[in-house]
């Protein structure tokens, strides 16, 4: 599918809209009563938003099929583009750029130019969030769980975010395998 | 014009949902839903893994017969001794095979037709199988069924306390369904 195909289907998925603010205000009341409920535990933390994302994911596949309908990916390539230009369009109406492929086409970069959830937040001033929390860390797990729903199994984690100072907020995303959707032996 | 009901089976190949919308439809019992949507999940799986595939042609060989949806027939019986040496090693290598179609990815059963009725399948990319059973004669079932699929991404999976997997006991589904089905009839 070419890149333009892609693009006009983020823009053209209807999806019902809501006040941005309150997605940002709930997403960061539920990341500080996480940090409140794990005494700063932001590793732990981040853990816990992976785990939301991912029960997220599983079910918005089905929204993001439903509504795109897109069909299946010929490619890791392909998929990155589609994650990009119509995933994060159609739910958060962001277009993060796609980059720093690795040579087998397996591993790669969303730098994240704009990220609605992380408006108006500074990280606490304890010496420790700024190096271990990953205040937007949910969007990982949304990616693991609706890519594993459609045969992909990946790893994907924050390397850096502006809520820390750093430049940019990049999300690595690696592909670990395709799950063979096909039964089990024993199962025939 | 009418849909007489409805069948979801999710990636196992359990039921999940069964509901008709026609009054006076005979009913199956329970179990034999269930055998139904399991024997279902079988034969779409075996239609699947009997998608013919064509054994890619080394290039010496002309492609005359490569649009052919069966195997490509042997050629004379000159050629066909070197052919089946070839042959009998290419199920162990993948890509020696290509299939029809190869833009198109292989999906597995997705009509059956009666003269009374005709059954509807759609595969989501996910695995969850829509059975619909409509009126032979029905027009647009594609847009049915894309509908049935939006309002279960809405209904169903939206829902936090539905469990994947799980048989759908959704109110709001059921009712949205039969509201958006009548307003269609």
């Amino acid at each position: 599918m070419s890149a333009t195909k892609t693009a006009r289907l983020g823009e053209e998925s209807r999806v019902d809209k809501v006040n941005a603010e309150l997605v940002t205000l709930t997403y960061g009341t539920i990341v500080a009563q996480l940090c409140q409920d794990y005494d700063e535990d932001y590793m732990e933390v981040n853990k816990q938003l992976d785990k939301m994302g991912y029960n997220i994911g599983m079910r918005l596949i089905e929204d993001f099929l439903a509504k795109s309908t897109v069909g299946r990916c010929a490619n890791f390539r392909e998929t990155a583009d589609m994650i990009s230009k119509v995933g994060f369009k159609m739910f958060l109406n962001i277009t993060p750029t796609v980059t720093n492929w690795t040579s087998d086409n397996n591993q790669f970069s969303l730098i994240f130019e704009e990220n609605p959830l992380a408006d108006f937040v500074e990280l606490p001033d304890d010496g420790r969030a700024q190096d271990e929390l990953w205040f937007s860390n949910i969007l990982c797990g949304v990616l693991r769980g609706a890519l594993e729903m459609v045969q992909m199994q990946i790893e994907a984690h924050f390397v850096s975010d502006v809520l820390r100072g750093d430049d940019t907020t990049e999300m690595r995303v690696s592909l670990v395998r395709y799950i063979e959707d096909e039964m089990p032996p024993d199962e025939e | 014009m009418a849909v007489y009901s409805l069948i979801i089976i999710n990636k196992a190949g359990g039921l999940v949902y069964q509901r008709e919308f026609q009054s006076g439809l005979r009913k199956l019992s329970t179990n034999d839903y269930l055998v139904l949507a399991g024997t279902f999940h079988g034969v779409h799986a075996i239609t699947r893994s009997i998608t013919p595939k064509l054994p890619a042609l080394p290039p010496s060989i002309t492609t005359g017969s490569s649009s052919s949806s069966t195997p490509t027939p042997l050629p004379s019986s000159t050629q066909s001794q070197s052919q089946t040496q070839t042959r009998t090693q290419t199920p162990t290598s993948g890509p020696a095979f290509t299939l029809p179609n190869p833009g198109i990815p292989t999906t597995g059963l997705e009509v059956l037709e009666t003269d009374k009725f005709r059954l509807t399948c759609f595969q989501t990319l996910t695995g969850t199988k829509f059975l619909l059973f409509t009126d032979p004669g029905m027009v647009n079932i594609d847009g049915v069924v894309m509908k049935i699929y939006e309002l279960y991404a809405d209904y169903v999976m939206k829902n936090p306390f539905y469990q994947l997997e799980m048989p759908v006991r959704c109110e709001a589904f059921d009712r949205h369904l039969a509201t958006w089905l009548r307003g269609r009839a």
